[in-house]
């Protein structure tokens, strides 16, 4: 097939997906058989366009005129490229964890998570993919709706609470702050297509291109840069997989590949570098990074401590992204791959504890490790690459983030980094301790390993987190296409 | 020889079928003839609209008494989107109110709601395609009798005290537009909407001129229910026949705002209001008073019928609010969300029907686990709820995108963000309804009550799924409302 039609098929296949599960309504086995087939299917697209795009390729499709000179359009670019493949390579494995998850726990309306998931990863591609602002406006708010359902999927008042919260900051942000942006930047630029370097020119005197850029950062509320992070903790009343593959990879990167998206193809580094009027950027998304690392570390229940975990990490990328050298640019990018890679471990490894002993906070964990052997070795396996320790993937990722802050001289970012990989082993490493050192509470009714399916999918990440540096070199030549840097 | 008639064929149709209802007598007669009228009329308005595409403005004398001693029919890029939007919108409704109408009305009335829909559209289709200040009074009235009439046949008493608010308030404002056009015709001797136009130019007296401003902006205020004249349209809305709430939902108030803007932009002209007169501000003023005090009391209300019908009064702040910003973008804001609004609020309202008549009521309370219980139903008011609030992929985003744009061109910074912020209180109200719908358990019973006919949920379904399509492709939408922003704005005839 030619890349676009490839691209139509990465858009396609999940929704055509979406409605084959419903229609296996009746028949799990045969619906949970559609949708490891869709995720499947989704992956062998998007691996088949990787090729082509790392060759130079940028594949494009228009659909239709959606208002007067912009229309509702895909090319797919290195990030793009990226955040795809991230995204759809970890549904596979997601998929295999949820059939396990939802079914040893007996959740109700499975047709329905189902559904909503294949059209979330919809969503994502066309996130992913989207050619102009507005696509990826009308795609990134998609995201944020069809996600609702799974966010307040056990439909009780908890739920109902944190789905509020949800919509609230989300569409609140994007609906107060994003579409502003949006029509600005059309006012000014003319047009709204991400091209390398900027659109925007010299239309706007510096102060308000910070003014615009805190318009984009703050209204791309899934990013979670302070203060609009509150949604992502409220997200947690859902079920662990959409915990794992949305809440720690497809919406909350589709806000970090947004920001990035924003600075290098709307803006332009260039443009951005050396305006005081940008500066504030840095300190905001710092300040994040550390506050949400302190949150962590005084939440006992586990789902919270990883929700703050990631707030912290997301603003990992918006920093090295606004340090705006090329080298920080490219760790920004590898993080993203990086990060999902680790959280969607360690989440997974909370789904399995929840399922297999219904614990949810940190200090019933005592000598969990014995019972949980395979388990708690995944969790281990997360931590060490969300502190940023070879081999694991996060420590290259990391890696590339300081030598970005080193080379832009920025001692406070420096600073930021090192306290804050020193805080996430803060709040990782005594969840390992305990595991295994500790000897369980008295009176813990026995348990064993989780479900084979879950077990396995956490050995797929793990292997995925360790294994980094066997299949980085894609992931690292579209990066640095993204950063603009020629040569290894 | 019908193609050189059809401006007069699109209200004559209308308006002769419905004394053939009455001699009849039958009411599945008079469904089927309103059917066949209300889809001949949208054919007309469609073929008219082409025409005025291809060949510029049609002008029509009718009996062959050229303008402006006779009464003039003049099609052009505005009115015809505007008769596109009625016919289509009664041509759905039509099909919709032979189930909604046997299950509300008892059966010696159907005839007769057939007959005044009939006479209201031809009423509604008149003012909108004659070029005569009069002659658009008559039509006015014939619209605005045949609305009480249907009003007052809704099922709940108090649909007869909501037809007397709006007679009552209807006939001032009609009152008011007469006396206007009267001192018009005093000052120029002429009634023709573009001859009245050249002479008012001549005029040198200006305070009769300035005094028939007022009148007329006063008088068509209370038609479009623009806030502060806004006080007969909830009830209206909540008690007339469901069939009755999603047609004037979608046109009657709509019609209105078209005429404002024909006497603003093309009879006074933008000197004149927006030059000598500080009518920018004003509209802007009550614009926003609407759209914001309207969207919050939505909000408190406990009939769902009542919740969308102040969030009418917020939405039509937005068409009059790009009116007052008076710019190309503002304008095609405004009169896109003309049609974009009309089929939003007429799907929601079809569905509403729907619900009262399997539940016996709209109260929030009664549609618990809607979602469960009609699932279409409800889905396809979440997916109206979702353009009121302006999602992309939406009609109603295409609106808000103008209207921002139109509030940035002229750098009302404040204005934007008031436009965007009010949208989010229409996301508080349409939540309300998701919440109750989809969170709480039905009530027992009501769940063997099953969906809405057929015959009701189609038509409701194609008004939600032009919803969804107008969002997307907006080649005929925003094509025809930008030709008619400049129809207004004098850039062409």
């Amino acid at each position: 097939m030619s890349p676009e039609s490839l691209l139509l098929a990465a858009l396609m296949v999940p929704v055509l997906g979406a409605l084959a599960i419903a229609a296996c309504d009746r028949w799990p086995d045969l619906r949970e058989t559609a949708t490891i087939a869709t995720a499947a299917g989704l992956l062998l697209c998007v691996l088949s366009l990787l090729g082509p795009v790392l060759a130079g390729a940028r594949p494009q499709l228009t659909l239709v005129q959606m208002l007067p000179g912009i229309a509702i359009a895909f090319r797919i670019e290195p990030l793009g490229m990226l955040f795809a493949l991230v995204a759809s390579s970890l549904w596979v494995v997601n998929s295999v964890y949820s059939i396990g998850y939802m079914r040893a726990n007996s959740e109700a309306h499975q047709t329905r998570f189902y559904v909503c998931f294949a059209l979330a990863l919809a969503c994502t591609m066309g996130v992913a993919f989207s050619a102009n602002l507005l696509t990826l406006y009308l795609f990134y708010e998609g995201l944020t709706l069809i996600t609702y359902p799974l966010v307040t999927h056990h439909g009780d008042d908890e739920a109902r609470r944190g789905g509020r919260l949800y919509l609230g900051y989300l569409l609140g942000t994007s609906i107060l702050f994003l579409l502003p942006a949006i029509v600005i930047t059309w006012v000014v630029a003319g047009t709204l297509d991400f091209t390398s370097g900027g659109i925007l020119g010299r239309g706007l005197s510096n102060a308000a291109i910070g003014g615009l850029l805190a318009l984009y950062m703050f209204g791309i509320g899934k990013a979670a840069l302070m203060p609009f992070h509150r949604w992502l903790p409220s997200a947690m009343v859902a079920p662990t997989p959409v915990s794992a593959l949305l809440h720690a990879v497809a919406v909350v990167k589709a806000g970090v590949f947004a920001v990035v998206k924003v600075i290098v193809y709307v803006f332009g580094v260039d443009r951005l570098a050396g305006l005081a009027s940008v500066d504030w950027l840095p300190f905001v998304s710092g300040f994040t990074i550390i506050a949400a690392s302190i949150v962590a570390l005084r939440s006992d229940n586990l789902k919270r401590r990883l929700a703050y975990s990631t707030v912290s990490q997301l603003s990992y990328i918006v920093l090295s992204a606004s340090l705006l050298t090329p080298i920080a640019v490219f760790g920004a990018v590898l993080h993203i791959a990086a990060h999902a890679v680790g959280k969607i471990t360690l989440f997974f490894a909370a789904g399995a504890i929840y399922t297999a002993s219904h614990k949810t906070e940190v200090s019933q964990l005592d000598g969990i490790g014995r019972r949980m052997p395979w388990t708690m070795a995944a969790f281990t396996v997360g931590t060490l690459s969300l502190i940023g320790i070879p081999p694991a993937a996060g420590f290259a990722s990391k890696w590339f983030i300081f030598s970005g802050a080193a080379a832009a001289g920025d001692y406070v970012a420096l600073a930021v980094l090192t306290v804050s990989t020193l805080l996430n082993a803060a709040y990782f490493l005594p969840i390992v301790y305990a595991a295994f050192l500790r000897p369980p509470a008295a009176g813990d009714a026995p348990h064993g390993e989780a479900p084979p399916s879950m077990v396995l999918a956490m050995f797929m990440t793990s292997a995925l987190v360790l294994g980094f540096v066997f299949y980085a070199d894609p992931l690292l030549a579209l990066a640095r296409a993204v950063a603009g840097m020629s040569g290894s | 020889m019908i193609a050189e008639n059809l401006p007069a064929l699109q209200v004559v149709v209308p308006l002769l079928a419905a004394p053939l209802m009455v001699l009849l007598r039958r009411g599945s007669f008079a469904w089927l003839l309103a059917t066949l009228v209300s889809w001949t009329a949208f054919a007309i308005a469609l073929a008219l609209a082409f025409k005025v595409r291809e060949a510029g403005p049609i002008s029509y004398a009718m009996g062959s008494w050229p303008p402006p001693w006779g009464i003039e029919y003049r099609v052009d890029a505005l009115n015809s989107f505007v008769l596109v939007l009625i016919t289509f919108v009664a041509s759905v409704v039509a099909p919709y109110a032979r189930a909604s109408v046997a299950a509300e009305l008892p059966r010696d009335q159907h005839y007769l709601f057939f007959t005044m829909f009939s006479l209201c559209l031809a009423g509604l289709l008149g003012i909108t395609i004659t070029g005569d200040a009069f002659n658009l009074f008559v039509f006015l009235e014939i619209s605005s009798l045949s609305t009480y009439v249907l009003v007052a046949l809704g099922r709940n008493r108090r649909a007869l005290l909501a037809a007397y608010q709006y007679l009552v308030l209807g006939t001032i404002g009609a009152t008011f537009y007469i006396i206007g056009v009267g001192m018009l015709y005093l000052m120029t001797g002429t009634l023709n909407l573009a001859d009245l136009a050249l002479r008012l130019h001549e005029v040198h007296e200006m305070r009769p001129i300035l005094a028939a401003l007022a009148f007329i902006t006063v008088g068509l205020g209370l038609k479009i229910a623009l806030f502060p004249l806004h006080f007969w349209l909830p009830n209206a809305y909540a008690y007339a026949p469901s069939a009755i709430s999603s047609f004037i939902a979608a046109s009657a108030t709509k019609v209105s705002v078209y005429v404002l803007l024909r006497f603003y932009f093309l009879v006074f002209g933008m000197p004149l209001v927006f030059g000598r007169l500080p009518m920018a501000q004003i509209l802007i003023a009550l614009s926003v008073l609407a759209v914001v005090s309207a969207s919050l009391v939505a909000v408190f209300q406990r009939d769902l019928k009542r919740m969308f019908a102040y969030s009418s009064v917020a939405q039509i702040g937005y068409i009059t609010l790009g009116a007052g910003l008076a710019n190309e973008a503002g304008l095609t804001g405004a009169v896109v969300h003309l049609f974009n609004h009309g089929i939003t609020k007429g799907a929601i309202f079809m569905l509403l029907g729907g619900v009262s008549l399997r539940l016996g009521s709209t109260s929030l309370e009664r549609v618990a686990g809607l979602g469960k219980t009609m699932p279409l139903t409800s889905f396809g008011i979440v997916l109206g709820g979702m353009s009121l609030i302006g999602i992309p992929g939406t009609a109603g985003f295409i609106s808000k995108w103008y209207l921002v744009l139109g509030a940035i061109e002229h750098g009302y910074w404040w204005l934007a963000a008031l436009i965007v912020a009010s949208s989010l209180i229409a996301l508080v109200y349409v939540w309300r309804f998701v919440e109750m719908a989809y969170f709480r358990a039905p009530e027992p019973g009501a769940a063997a009550l099953g969906e809405a006919p057929t015959s009701m949920l189609v038509p409701a379904w194609i008004m939600v799924a032009g919803c969804i399509y107008f969002g997307l492709d907006t080649g005929y939408t925003v094509d025809g409302a930008h030709r008619a922003a400049q129809v207004l704005l004098g850039l062409v005839r």
